[in-house]
């Protein structure tokens, strides 16, 4: 069956279907993993975008039950060029098409996936459909030209209570804008004892569980959409340990003072060199925004930075001057991608550590 | 860091000649790091004795010294030279073994010589087991685990924990003879007896057998600020059982999850760091396809084959960064060449499937053994590029030049499931084929992954390829646009499509045109599109958007010649690069077509654009189609790309250079002897035959013996000198598969004398020689498989005269434009023959650019563009030659890698590479030539002497010359005998049957001497003990000598190292 792929720009992908019916619109960026397509799909902090793979042979190892990042996917549309019917991997459950319309995410194939891909590169990220074969394209343009952007993507993917994950040491509150379960994973592998909070949940309730840190999760979207959120982080600094990722990072840059601005066509994939800029080391991340903290307003605020982007030189990673916060842009819990950065968890360990328990 | 400031001049070592597991990458490795030093400003000295490469031009280093790379010669070059740092993780094995040597030797300390990259320490825990298996257990990677045994008690012992399988090797025999895997104790208890039995120090390694695992690779880096990271990963088609380089293999990995890819990406790069390498790095390891577990397989401290690969399936130049890191520049610090915009310390992103498949030498050596394993066999290979992992797949096998355009080959199309299944099950370099085969029967795939363990990832993309087969074949199919569409998308060939529909290519490839279904073509960027790139290297795909935006200058195509085969290797690979800076010289555009990964002309730097495609009609005239260029370029791309001159004639493509007419003139035997008729030239009587019956009445005609071959045929393929009327009929019926008017057989006169060989340049009416190059070995040895010399040394003026003469009229006779060869006999009556003249670049002509100095691929361009001899600034005619010294080239061989070869030298062509030697005597530059091709020579030793009864006579003359520098004398009793006559003292060894301690085999397995001379017998108990003896010289690396030329020139090398040893009687005083 033929499916459409229309971006606002008025142009049209002729492709095959798969996956859902329930098409949608969204945000269409690229990713350039070449693998790990299944923590993608799971990842919400793509909440509202479709993703499209830039890596042209996709589905080859199937789903399997651990590789999720989170229960209910959350991306509106999945665009790649070749799609795999037969996957091979010995933990493989299903094929992505049967995930993709278990869990109602229309998909798209065979269309030029690196002309697309070129075309975002230079015009930056678009609103985009997924539509069926006869639709009026005009209409359909005039509709995506018209759609607002969302707002309200945390909400929809943040936890809607708070619950525990129990452990025996630090006690950490994960503010959950969208989280990644590799933050869980690689906070309860060091021991870690969650408290898992919404993302509107406030510092008086947080700090009422005494905890020794903090960890500020991804999420989707505009770090200015959570107002609530980057006042509560401001409440909570000082108070305890702060340890941020991705949003996480950005509602701290925000919270300190400093600003955020969108990116052309954003971070996506498991490539990406960023400097450290204490010991000059480079280390291979992964990342996934479409967001930045601007370098130059951090020059007012109590926060330095730490990590820089190698290749457009975009912030990457900053530090409180005089309190135990710090953050990163990009994704040391991996999944997908490398791992090369885990040892930041052992950071916000030690830094736990060292500014002792019960906060 | 920046770069190092304390250094000046460095030493870098090569290759050396190109042998089976080390080809032509190692070129392209070397001239890339060799740029790259001195772009950083660094005097750079290179050592190589491969007188084929880019890499050994003059203008590559400061200094180039094409010398042996062995520890005497490299030594001279650091005493004179005086460098303050050698790299040698460039040239491969044989560059880091030499420097290992050179720093135990003491010398590099003595003259302060710096090791660059990766240093000795690191070195030695790569590539010493012992020390590599305690570092891994250190750092907590896996090894699989092994045990060194002496008695089957301890091997049982040792399993009863292990558990089975175990590979068990005996040790030190060559090939792995004798071991095998056991599965159970009864099979343990009989391989380990035997082995032990054949081990020479009774011992042998049980290892846990890994077989059947996934075979992963990463190619890693890693500068001096610990800065580390991953350029590509690949995975083999083939599981762990046969050598990567034997292996279809595919990038980036296709079967892991993420889990599985980060999990062996940070393994390869905690070893990286644990062994302090400083460039780049092959990591393999072997992942179970049932769950997380892994081995590390191997380490290769340095670039590879597999790097070369890598470099080309991402566009990133690792060789190249590898050189900057070795001077202390950081990835961070170094720009990605490919995007300029990007640093080179990222990993590269593929938006595109890469397949490799390797190119096996059967087709010259059809005796061997083809069972593929852990020994290397591939002489080189093919990489294609596609959007989908069947387009990818399927470029590739048509790229092989294995005379075939798809996955199916003809001979299997009758073979029963049973017959197929053994062939999969033999495991051959064909396998895939019969798998294809086998599945197309309607054959279980599942039996396919239990016998092969392929993952059935591979094996249902197969299955998607035959049902689009079956699809195109059901009736009515050649009018559905759609399904076209389809099968182009999938990789399938014109010439497939249309023998199916029953139409002609042409009216095919029209067809397809006509519905608008043509292919565009991408880039490779290394960022899947993610960065404008301005990299001129790119591969077609049957997608929306074209990338190559074809510029208005005059631009012109050069096709390449594919994959290193036997008869076509590097050499036409250093003409094609040549052709191409020629033309970009002269203001051109130089547009290349080529598919092999490990040559310099596919480094996209070298060329405007680069477009890595199979080198067929189709997807020549894909890139035609769209460049529109003046003309293509074939006669540098060996006899690939002259094959290609007719069809793409047909098509309305201008060839530059030697017409296609001219080219038929000196190919079609008919319009050939003509020719040489007209031009009054002489030329051994022979006949075209195309029944056995006609060769029988040619043969009866002429006199025996003839030289028998295929017409069309490339570096002697097929070639055999027959002597009677039975060899003849065996002859056309084992080594001939089809014989018909278009391709018969031709049967000459085999004449006895000496060989000689032009290249020539020739402007269509001007013709210059730039040499003459003389062979030591008589006519009926392969002139690729001679030893080669320049200027000629035994010959008269007046017939090196005649030979300049026939070259000129047969220059311009045939109107040749550009490059040709000629190859001449001269017999005892000092008449001179022509043997064949090749219409094109040829194997000589790197040798004899280099060794007169005659730019002759560069010279030959210009003609081509229509600059005449005389314009360009030479004088017609032949070059003056230098007297002052001498230049052998020597074959080498891979004879140790191939087993059942035999390694007995005649017609047919069985040399993978070549080494030169200079000096200023003939004896010196044979001594250096052969060194360098790997010839042990002591100045004292013995030799072993069993040859035919023709050949007594001259073998006593040899042997008394042996004996007189004081070498020792073995032989069997027919030879003994009659130098004992003669008055020799000389061993008599028994022949193989004889006995158990004193046989031929055992004197030479235990290198009781250090040469053996053998020739061909016609008896056939003899020749089957010649063949043992060959195999067994070549398996205990052994020089054995089939051509008493060689035993000969040999001689008189030794004589002039040695006293010589006369009593005052004998000299009659």
């Amino acid at each position: 069956m033929e499916r459409l792929l229309i971006l606002e720009d008025g142009s049209v992908y002729r492709g095959q279907a798969f996956g859902s019916d329930e098409l949608r619109t969204g945000e269409l960026v690229f990713n350039t993993s070449m693998t790990g397509y299944q923590e993608i799909l799971t990842d919400n902090s793509y909440c509202g975008q479709i993703v499209m793979m830039t890596y042209p042979l996709i589905g080859n190892y199937g789903i399997n039950r651990d590789d999720y990042e989170s229960i209910e996917p959350a991306v509106f549309g999945f665009v790649v060029r070749d799609l795999c019917e037969a996957p091979s991997n010995w933990r493989s459950q299903e094929t992505l098409d049967s995930f993709l319309k278990s869990h109602s995410i229309p998909g798209i194939y065979g269309v030029d996936t690196r002309a697309i891909t070129r075309k975002l590169r230079n015009s930056g990220t678009m609103r985009a459909m997924l539509a069926k074969p006869d639709t009026d394209i005009e209409q359909a343009v005039a509709q995506l030209q018209n759609t607002p952007w969302l707002h309200d993507q945390v909400a929809r993917v943040s936890s809607g209570k708070i619950f525990p994950i129990p452990n025996r040491g630090h006690k950490v509150v994960l503010m959950d804008f969208g989280a990644k379960l590799g933050i869980v994973r690689e906070l309860s592998r060091r021991g870690c004892d969650l408290i898992v909070v919404p993302w509107d949940t406030d510092a008086q309730t947080i700090l009422s569980y005494h905890p020794d840190g903090v960890m500020l999760s991804n999420g989707p979207g505009d770090p200015e959409d959570v107002p609530q959120a980057i006042e509560t982080i401001r409440q909570l600094m000082g108070k305890t340990v702060i340890f941020g990722i991705c949003l996480g990072h950005q509602l701290i840059s925000l919270a300190s003072g400093a600003k955020t601005y969108k990116l052309k066509f954003g971070h996506r994939g498991g490539n990406h060199p960023v400097v450290d800029l204490e010991t000059g080391r480079v280390d291979i991340t992964s990342q996934n925004h479409g967001f930045a903290v601007d370098i130059d307003s951090l020059a007012d605020t109590d926060l330095e930075l730490t990590h820089r982007a190698l290749n457009d030189g975009s912030c990457e990673g900053v530090r409180h001057k005089n309190l135990p916060v710090f953050s990163v842009q990009f994704h040391p819990e991996a999944s997908a991608g490398p791992e090369d950065t885990a040892y930041l968890f052992d950071k916000f360990v030690a830094m736990m550590d060292k500014e002792g328990r019960h906060a | 860091m920046p770069k190092r400031k304390d250094i000046r001049k460095i030493l870098v070592i090569g290759s050396g000649p190109i042998v089976i597991g080390q080809a032509a990458e190692f070129d392209y490795a070397g001239s890339q790091a060799c740029t790259s030093l001195r772009e950083e400003g660094y005097e750079v000295v290179l050592i190589n004795s491969n007188p084929a490469t880019i890499m050994t031009d003059s203008s590559i280093a400061d200094r180039v010294y094409i010398e042996p790379l062995s520890l005497e010669f490299a030594k001279r070059v650091i005493c004179k030279e005086r460098p303050d740092a050698i790299l040698g993780s460039l040239g491969g094995q044989t560059g880091l073994n030499l420097v290992v040597e050179l720093a135990q030797d003491g010398i590099l300390e003595d003259y302060g010589v710096e090791i660059l990259g990766t240093d000795l320490q690191a070195i030695n825990r790569a590539e010493d087991r012992e020390l590599f298996r305690d570092l891994m257990q250190e750092i907590g990677e896996p090894v699989p685990e092994s045990m060194i045994v002496h008695t089957v008690q301890e091997a049982v012992d040792f399993c009863a924990g292990l558990g089975y399988p175990v590979v068990v090797r005996p040790a030190y025999t060559l090939g792995g003879t004798g071991g095998g895997f056991a599965h159970n104790e009864e099979e343990l208890r009989r391989i380990t007896e035997a082995g032990l039995k054949i081990s020479p120090v009774h011992q042998c390694l049980i290892e846990r057998s890994i077989a059947g695992y996934k075979e992963i690779e990463y190619e890693v880096m890693r500068d001096a600020n610990d800065n580390a990271i991953v350029v590509c990963n690949m995975e083999n088609v083939d599981p762990v059982g046969i050598h990567t380089g034997d292996s279809i293999v595919v990038a980036p990995v296709q079967t892991l999850t993420d889990q599985e890819n980060q999990m062996l990406r940070s393994a390869s790069l905690k070893i990286i760091r644990a062994l302090k390498i400083c460039g780049g790095c092959n990591v393999q390891l072997a992942l179970d396809p049932a769950s997380f577990k892994y081995y590390v397989i191997e380490v290769n401290p340095r670039v590879s084959r597999s790097s070369a690969l890598a470099s080309k399936a991402t566009g990133y130049p690792i060789a190249k960064i590898s050189a900057k890191l070795a001077v202390g520049l950081t990835l961070d610090e170094i720009l990605n060449p490919v995007t300029g915009t990007s640093y080179a310390c990222f990993e590269p992103a593929l938006d595109y499937v890469v397949t490799k498949f390797p190119r096996f030498p059967f087709d010259k050596f059809p005796g061997a053994d083809r069972q593929l394993g852990t020994q290397m066999k591939a002489t080189g290979e093919v990489m294609s590029i596609g959007r989908s992992f069947e387009e990818s797949f399927l470029k590739a096998v048509r790229s092989l030049e294995t005379k075939t355009d798809h996955l199916e080959q003809k001979d299997m199309m009758d073979m029963s499931q049973g017959e197929l299944l053994s062939r999969i099950h033999e495991r051959d370099d064909e396998r895939i084929f019969a798998i294809a085969q086998y599945l197309r029967n309607g054959g279980d795939p599942r039996r396919i992954e239990a016998e092969t363990h392929m993952d059935p990832f591979f094996i249902d993309h197969l299955l998607v390829i035959l049902d689009l087969e079956k699809q195109a074949q059901v009736p009515g199919a050649k009018d559905d646009a759609e399904l076209l569409r389809r099968l182009k998308r999938n990789g399938f060939s014109d010439a497939w499509i249309a023998r199916c529909w029953g139409m002609s290519e042409e009216e095919l490839s029209a067809r397809r045109r006509e519905l608008g279904i043509v292919p565009v073509f991408k880039m490779v960027d290394t960022c899947a599109g993610e960065f404008t790139s301005e990299t001129p290297y790119f591969y077609s795909s049957y997608e929306q958007e074209n990338e190559s935006e074809v510029s208005d200058r005059r631009k012109i195509v050069v096709l390449g010649s594919g994959p290193i085969r036997i008869g076509q290797g590097v050499e036409f690979d250093y003409a094609t690069v040549h052709c191409v800076e020629t033309l970009r010289q002269e203001g051109y555009e130089a547009i290349i077509i080529n598919n092999n990964p490990e040559t310099v002309s596919t480094d996209f730097s070298i060329s405007d654009k680069l477009y890595f495609e199979p080198l067929t009609t189709e997807d020549v005239m894909t890139v035609v189609d769209l460049e529109q260029p003046e003309g293509v370029i074939v006669q540098f791309g060996g006899q690939t790309a002259i094959n290609l001159a007719d069809s793409l004639v047909r098509r309305g493509v201008k060839i530059l250079g030697t017409s296609l007419e001219d080219i038929d003139r000196a190919e079609d035997r008919h319009e050939f002897e003509a020719m040489l008729h007209k031009l009054d030239i002489p030329q051994p009587q022979g006949e075209t035959a195309v029944t056995v019956e006609e060769a029988l009445e040619i043969a009866g005609r002429i006199g025996y013996p003839v030289l028998v071959r295929p017409s069309y045929v490339l570096g002697g393929r097929a070639m055999e000198i027959v002597h009677n009327d039975d060899d003849l009929r065996k002859y056309m019926a084992t080594a001939v598969k089809e014989i018909s008017h278009d391709a018969p057989i031709l049967v000459d006169k085999y004449v006895v004398g000496k060989e000689l060989e032009i290249d020539a340049v020739a402007d269509g009416e001007n013709v210059y020689i730039p040499g003459v190059m003389e062979h030591i070995e008589r006519a009926g040895v392969h002139s690729g498989d001679s030893i080669s010399v320049y200027p000629a040394q035994t010959i008269s003026q007046e017939v090196k005269d005649t030979i300049i003469d026939y070259a000129i009229r047969i220059g311009k006779g045939f109107r040749f434009k550009g490059l040709y060869n000629i190859q001449f006999i001269v017999d005892r009556q000092n008449k001179v023959y022509v043997l064949e003249v090749n219409p094109r670049s040829s194997r000589t002509v790197p040798f004899i650019s280099k060794v007169t100095g005659v730019p002759m691929s560069a010279m030959a361009t210009r003609a081509i563009l229509g600059q005449s001899i005389p314009e360009q600034g030479y004088v017609p005619g032949y070059h003056p030659e230098d007297k002052e010294r001498v230049f052998v080239k020597a074959p080498v061989f891979s004879f140790a890698k191939l087993r059942s070869v035999d390694t007995v030298l005649g017609p047919e062509m069985k040399s993978t590479g070549e080494a030169l030697g200079s000096d200023t005597s003939l004896e010196k530059a044979l001594y250096k030539a052969l060194v360098a091709s790997g010839v042990r020579i002591p100045t004292h030793g013995a030799v072993l002497i069993t040859v035919a009864d023709g050949d007594k006579e001259e073998a006593l003359k040899l042997a008394r010359r042996f004996s007189d520098i004081g070498y020792g004398l073995y032989a069997t009793k027919g030879t003994a005998k009659l130098l004992r006559e003669a008055g020799l003292f000389v061993h008599e060894a028994d022949k193989v049957e004889e006995g158990d301690t004193n046989n031929v085999l055992d004197i030479i397995r235990t290198g009781q001497v250090n040469f053996v001379i053998n020739t061909l017998s016609a008896n056939n108990q003899a020749s089957n003990d010649g063949f043992l003896i060959r195999r067994v010289s070549a398996e205990n690396n052994i020089s054995c000598m089939t051509s008493l030329d060689t035993a000969n020139a040999l001689a008189g090398v030794l004589e002039s190292l040695s006293f010589s040893m006369i009593s005052m009687n004998e000299m009659g005083r």
